[in-house]
């Protein structure tokens, strides 16, 4: 588990000191031949605005980061190493500058192991305020960036109510103690109090046999009363434990099945932070949240890490056609409908909630039991997200002149069967 | 206090209130239950014991380890594809020559149901049974999967090879070709045809239909110069008058038929108007079921009838009138008839279903006198849908048989099973040297070639349909082809020469015709993505200049007077169309056999349909399905055929279907009923259904049981089920036949709903409900159909309906009535000779103080916050207390596993992984032992919320429909929100808006016509009916 973590640890240093070498030549690079437009880039916060949901909605993620190379070059600075105009034209058409001969163009292109900029369908504007995006960014720099690995941890914590296992320990060991030292003094008693009985003289034959009785171990543990006690307990612990058996049939919680490619979640998703729905495209649309298909992993596969014998099988597969038979992980019975869209589209709720820190996953496995006691506890405790929705204006006008909590999803019958079972 | 003295009764032994019958209904099960045989003391104890031990090993090996499950993504996914979305696509349904334009629902690229395209002016969303079943026979394991030769699969290069060899050769030597098919509807494969014409000069095309319409086009051509069938238009009708025209049931485009009637039949307290309907049949159809005034003729009398029209509005037209023996007076009803299309002329519409071009032509001339051409006929827009010419066939069939075809291509059609000429063209085949058929599956025609070349399925096909001149459909593929199948015009093609594809092929068509017909667009691939997108492409034509020939009238009525008599001797028998299962070519598809006939009630047979009276005659008796086995014999044909006993049926007359009696349809198909088709025969020329003379019935004295639902589920006296009300009283009373139960309380009577147990329930977000207009309900089943396809409806077999464990959600009751009681055998025949017919769809009325939700031990059962009923099938345990204390009997128990279940292998949608692809996939399939019923198709209600709330708004009317309400040509179900006062319900049931707080059973409903079937008890549905208005002019029959 250490040499893991201190494997990742010292592969995370590796990479974040590559990019930090590259921003080096960058900065060489750039110093060679400076534009140094920035000013040209507007502070509008309402550009900046833009810039932000172009970046998102354009998906630009997947390949830039702002201070790091990532599929493509990062995008700090750019404005000081090309003039805008080439940035318009690199951005809309990378392959016909390319072609043009542009010897900027060329060097990327070789750069970035022949891998192409895909056209993008923007205007000059939208391109520059994804440059002023680009600039806020770069001058403002996000400052929980660090903090963000730790709050898994904190979210945890805070979920649990009562006294904490930890006191609950103390507490039963000093009872447990207390008890022992009691069972001692009374056995120094009864010792006393036997010598003073046979030290009497006057006692009759009767008394005599009583104090000297011997306690017969055997006869005790025959007795009708510890054997009815102690068949009790083995039965209600059996039942108990048969019962608990049983609850758990079918719940796969935990359940982290090898994959055919060894997919890691953890380098996607959290290294390089490409969006869930890069990949996951029907998270928003439909019921399934869609495993992605081989053509999505080819974005940016066809030139990435394509000697790596796990991309092969991607390859492998295209070449052959036959599809990736991924070993499922959430199965919910037949019975059960589950729309991603009404949870995540609708809800607003983040796929942690359910899918756990996947983002930390390098082998993806079920985080919640995905048990019917599951889904209805979230559906009593959640809050509805209804702001800007106008499907619930009147339902929350309605809840608001009843009710002081906030609405909940059992309140507009998030418990009734026909909601998930038909 | 009750208003209506009627007798109701749904089948004959309710009206005889038959002891036995009487019993059976007392229980809560018909008989002594087999399922519970095997319980016996004996073995009571072991049987326990093994299942104890089974289901402690069962569930210690459950807890081992949960079976490995793959997720198996796309390898490129398709743009347009992603799982769990529905797409839609709009086609054409085309069967032959029916079509229909509709929009098809994909999932993960499979076709899972088929609803209309409201796009189309012609069918404006409509749909029938048969389309709302086409979609299970894409999924048919009985289909071809690739050419064959001689039943031995090859492919198909090598077919195409000898094909065209053997066409060279036989074209060479001047020999003859044909191509032999039912309408073909669409011109572009009718250009293909005219290619292979090119290129094989001795070939003809040789169509026909399994139903005739020769006749009626032979009239139009004597009549008015052209060989066509004109367009009616019902909408625009007053008086309608039906002579033997089941238009409403199976007669031509029947689903347009049916929404233009009912916009004559839609009554509200602003509108009191409704048309006036007589129809003058044989057997009872759909149409005559709904009709105001139905008088029952034989068939020896549909020229007479006609005949007498005409003679009456010459009369009273002023006109000459033609020779002939009968008077209007003959008739009951006729002489009101005759009135009162006189008086409505130019508002009044004469349909006669008659294929004798003799009595078409009086037809004719009597909407001629009346002035209907222009306004409920349309000469310049004739429906296409009948092309067939019965002469050309029986020539063909001759030709067949003298060896004078050398080749001969069935172009998907099977004249082998349906067509008059089958025996000959069987015997025929032989004689020519080259024989291919098209057909889907080895039918009884595809058996008797050497190739068969299939076509593909029509929702895997590209293709174009005109029903009417200048009324385009585009067919248009939902999923890859399923097998090595071909499309029949792109065979043709290939035989004559030309390699291209037939997309490329339609598409120039497209791109030389049709797209210069608009000027809408210039660029063609925007006209073809939009007439795509659209499904329809309409242009204007032309009106046509038409003049009426009264020339051949007295020829016509020479002709009637010789093959019609006013008092016909002997039985006399009329073949006619079921509407379920319609002319049998999709005889294979299990929801059509199942689905119960709206008027006999029976499933899985055809019959012959006899009068009561002729059934005293016979002494023939029928209880509960249970009836005997006759011999029908017309000629020399004769067959053994079982008796059903139908209220209607015209004295002297016998009635069968045709559609049954398949040997090569399939598993389903196979052996069900007899085959009718032999009986068809010629009159003036054309086929004709009805045989006049040399029937003959003799009894066998063989037992026989029909399946039919009628019975199941019902109980007697209940009169408040059914409200209705003649025109004239709801002119004067919008109330009029309602029927407000009072219950004694106190020394008062008060509103069922003053007493109540129940504390009522809170709609705050929606309430969901739903209307039937009993008035616009025709009985046509689409609904029902709809329904099994939406909610993965298991089929259960005749043996299981036998044992009434039908598990339809929705059934079509069909009650029948008549003046006065039936004591006795003379008052029987007397109450069963010709009664009213009022259909009403039952299905789970979601009751807000629901009977069923306070019996269920196990809370299985329970009212939701938007007023359904739900049921969850994985919490019921099946103590089936909830059915048995349902006082509308619509919950449906699965006696068994109908799924993965080779004892139910008809049940095709459930048992082969093919079938399977038709299944909702948002709908559980129920497993043994559970109840089920209505959801009010909540799967389609979630899905609407969830696009209202994905896109921030409230959830429009119109956005969520029940698969049962959007199949409704009628739109006599309407489904809705009550709690949104613009809903089309709201206003339909005038709802009072409610404050919130008030509860839905206290609910203000200002509609006189809706009420609550058994509102006694006040159960209080959100399903409510609007009272039957018959347009007559006082209450009697």
């Amino acid at each position: 588990m250490i040499k893991t973590t201190n494997y990742m640890l010292a592969k995370r240093i590796i990479v974040r000191f590559a990019a930090a070498c590259l921003f080096v030549c960058c900065f060489v690079f750039s110093g060679v031949q400076a534009y140094a437009q920035r000013d040209a880039v507007p502070t509008d916060e309402a550009i900046i605005a833009e810039g932000e949901k172009l970046f998102s909605e354009w998906a630009c993620n997947t390949c830039h980061r702002v201070d790091q190379k990532l599929v493509g070059p990062a995008l700090k600075g750019v404005y000081d190493r090309r003039s805008i105009d080439w940035i318009y034209q690199f951005v809309q058409n990378s392959q016909r500058l390319i072609a043009s001969g542009d010897a900027q163009a060329n060097a990327i292109y070789e750069e970035f192991g022949g891998l192409q900029m895909p056209s993008h369908d923007l205007t000059d504007d939208q391109v520059l305020s994804i440059m002023a995006y680009v600039r806020h960014t770069e001058e403002n720099p996000p400052a929980a960036a660090a903090a963000t690995d730790t709050a898994g941890d904190g979210t945890q914590v805070a979920a649990e109510g009562g006294i904490p296992s930890k006191y609950l320990n103390i507490i039963i060991g000093a009872l447990i103690v207390v008890l022992v030292l009691i069972l001692i003094v009374l056995g120094l008693i009864i010792g006393v109090l036997k010598k003073y009985l046979q030290d009497k003289a006057d006692l009759d034959e009767e008394d005599q046999e009583v104090v000297n009785e011997k306690f017969d171990l055997m006869a005790f543990v025959k007795s009708p009363t510890v054997i009815g006690i102690i068949t009790f307990l083995v039965i209600v612990l059996a039942a108990k434990n048969v019962i608990d058996g049983l609850y758990t049939v079918g719940v796969q919680q935990g359940y982290q099945p090898t994959q055919p490619i060894a997919f890691s979640h953890k380098i996607h998703a959290g290294q390089y932070e490409i969006d869930c729905q890069y990949c996951h495209t029907g998270v928003e649309i439909g019921k399934n949240a869609n495993i992605p298909s081989v053509n999505i992993c080819m974005n940016c596969h066809s030139a990435i890490k394509t000697d790596s014998p796990e991309i092969q099988k991607l390859y492998a597969a295209q070449e052959s056609g036959e599809p990736i038979e991924w070993v499922r992980i959430h199965n919910l019975p037949d019975l059960a409908y589950f729309n991603h869209s009404q949870h995540v589209n609708v809800g607003g709720i983040a796929c942690q909630t359910c899918h756990g820190e996947i983002q930390e996953m390098e082998v993806v496995k079920q985080h919640a039991p995905l048990t019917m006691g599951w889904c209805i506890d979230c559906h009593r405790n959640t809050s509805l997200n209804t702001k800007g929705n106008g499907y619930y204006d009147k339902l929350v006008e309605l809840h608001n002149s009843n009710a002081a909590t906030p609405m909940k999803v059992t309140d507009i019958g998030g418990l009734e069967c026909a909601k998930c079972h038909y | 206090m009750k208003e209506n003295q009627k007798t109701y009764w749904k089948g004959i032994e309710q009206l005889k209130n038959d002891p036995e019958f009487v019993k059976k209904n007392e229980g809560e099960f018909p008989e002594y239950l087999p399922i519970n045989e095997q319980s016996s003391e004996a073995n009571g104890r072991r049987d326990f014991l093994k299942l104890m031990g089974f289901g402690i090993a069962a569930a210690s090996l459950a807890a081992c380890e949960a079976p490995v499950r793959k997720a198996i993504p796309y390898l490129n996914k398709p743009v347009d594809v992603d799982p769990s979305v529905p797409n839609y696509y709009a086609s054409t349904y085309v069967n032959g020559g029916d079509a229909v334009s509709v929009v098809v629902k994909t999932r993960e690229g499979r076709p899972i149901k088929v609803e209309g395209n409201k796009y189309s002016s012609v069918f404006k969303g409509c749909t029938s049974s048969h389309v709302e079943a086409s979609v299970l026979s894409l999924y048919d394991k009985e289909r071809l999967v690739g050419p064959t030769k001689g039943g031995a699969e090859v492919d198909w290069n090598t077919l195409d090879k000898e094909v065209t060899a053997q066409l060279g050769k036989i074209a060479a030597s001047g020999g003859q070709i044909r191509i032999v098919s039912n309408t073909v509807l669409s011109p572009t494969t009718k250009k293909a045809i005219e290619e292979f014409k090119a290129k094989y000069p001795t070939t003809q095309h040789v169509a026909y239909d399994q139903v005739s319409a020769y006749g009626i086009t032979k009239a139009n051509e004597a009549s008015f110069g052209q060989a066509i069938v004109p367009s009616y238009d019902f909408s625009k009708a007053k008086t309608i008058v039906g002579v033997a025209a089941d238009f409403l049931g199976t007669w031509f485009s029947h689903v347009e038929f049916n929404r233009q009637y009912a916009e004559t039949r839609r009554i509200s307290a602003e509108h009191r108007e409704m048309s006036r309907h007589f129809q003058f049949e044989t057997n009872l159809s759909l149409t005559g079921a709904n009709a105001d005034y139905r008088t029952p003729v034989k068939p020896s009398q549909v020229g007479g009838v006609v005949a007498a029209i005409y003679n009456g509005i010459a009369k009273l037209a002023g006109q000459a009138s033609v020779s002939s023996s009968f008077k209007a007076s003959d008739v009951q009803y006729l002489d009101k008839a005759i009135k009162e299309l006189w008086a409505n002329r130019g508002k009044s519409l004469l349909v006669s279903g008659s294929n004798d071009s003799a009595v078409q032509i009086l037809v004719n001339g009597i909407n001629q006198m009346l002035g209907n051409y222009g306004t409920t006929i349309d000469l310049a827009q004739p429906m296409l849908y009948r092309q067939g010419n019965d002469m050309a066939m029986n020539t063909f069939a001759k030709d067949l048989s003298a060896g004078r075809i050398g080749g001969v291509i069935f172009f998907n059609c099977n004249p082998v099973y349906d067509s008059a000429e089958g025996a000959a063209i069987a015997k025929g085949l032989a004689k020519a040297s080259l024989t291919v058929s098209t057909s889907d599956r080895m039918d009884e025609t595809a058996a008797a070639v050497t190739y068969v070349a299939p076509d593909h399925h029509y929702l895997e096909q590209w293709n174009d349909v005109e029903v009417k001149p200048g009324k385009f459909s585009m067919v248009q593929p939902t999923i890859a082809p399923l097998f090595k199948t071909r499309q029949a015009p792109e065979s043709f093609l290939k035989w004559a020469g030309q390699t291209v594809e037939y997309y490329t092929y339609l598409q120039n068509n497209w791109k030389e015709t049709f797209f210069a017909q608009q000027s809408v667009t210039s660029d063609f691939q925007t006209f073809w993505d939009k007439t795509l997108f659209d499904g329809v492409f309409e242009v204007a034509v032309e009106a046509r200049d038409v003049t009426y020939s009264a020339e051949p009238v007295a020829q016509a009525a020479n002709s009637i007077a010789q093959n019609y008599k006013v008092q016909g001797q002997g039985l006399e028998l009329a073949l006619y169309e079921k509407v379920g299962l319609g002319n049998g070519t999709m005889a294979n598809n299990p929801w059509l056999q199942e689905l119960s006939d709206p008027i006999s009630k029976a499933t899985w047979d055809n019959y012959l349909t006899i009068s009561m009276a002729y059934a005293n005659e016979l002494g023939i008796e029928m209880v509960d399905g249970e009836t005997e086995l006759v011999t029908l014999t017309v000629g020399g044909n004769s067959v053994e055929v079982p008796v059903l006993i139908q209220p209607g049926q015209a004295d002297g007359t016998v009635g069968l279907a045709i559609g049954y009696g398949r040997t090569s349809a399939g598993k389903v198909g196979n052996g069900v009923g007899v085959n009718a088709y032999p009986f068809i025969t010629k009159l003036n020329g054309a086929n004709t259904m009805d045989v006049l003379a040399g029937v003959s019935v003799e009894k066998t004295g063989k037992k026989y049981k029909l399946a039919q639902t009628q019975t199941h589920q019902t109980y007697m006296e209940r009169e408040n089920v059914i409200q209705e009300a003649t025109l004239p009283e709801y002119k004067k009373d919008t109330a009029a036949g309602r029927w407000s139960p009072k219950i004694y309380k106190e020394g008062e009577y008060i509103k069922p709903s003053k007493i109540t147990l129940w504390s009522g329930h809170e709609y705050n977000n929606h309430h969901w409900a739903l209307t039937i207009d009993m008035n616009t309900c025709t009985g046509c089943s689409a609904c029902v159909v709809a329904c099994q396809a939406e909610n993965n409806i298991p089929v259960v077999g005749k043996e299981e309906v036998l044992n009434r464990r039908e598990m339809a959600w929705l059934r079509i009751d069909r009650y029948y009535s008549a003046a006065n009681p039936a004591g006795n055998k003379k008052e029987l025949e007397e109450a069963s000779a010709n009664p009213e017919v009022t259909f009403q769809p039952m299905m789970c009325q979601h009751c807000n103080n629901a009977p069923c939700e306070t019996v269920c031990p196990v809370a299985a059962t329970t009212h939701s916050t938007e007023g359904l009923n739900q049921m969850t099938y994985n919490r019921c345990i099946g103590t089936r207390y909830c059915a048995n204390n349902c006082p509308y009997k619509v919950r449906r128990f699965n006696w068994f596993k109908y799924h993965d279940n080779t004892q139910f292998d008809k049940n095709l949608s459930m048992n082969n992984d093919l079938g399977k692809m038709v299944l909702n996939p948002d709908v559980t399939v129920r497993a043994r032992g559970v109840m089920e019923k209505c959801s009010m198709c909540v799967q389609r209600i979630q899905a609407g919320k969830l696009q209202a709330k994905k896109e921030g708004r409230k959830v429009k009317d119109g956005d969520i429909e029940m698969a049962c309400a959007s199949a409704c040509s009628t739109d006599a179900m309407v489904f809705g929100d009550l709690n949104d006062p613009n809903s089309k319900i709201s206003k339909l049931l005038k709802v009072e808006e409610k404050e919130p707080g008030v509860k839905a059973t206290d609910r203000v409903i200002n509609e006189d016509r809706a009420y609550h079937v058994l509102e006694e008890l006040n159960v209080n549905p959100n399903v409510w009916y609007m009272t039957k208005i018959r347009n007559k002019d006082k209450q009697e029959a």
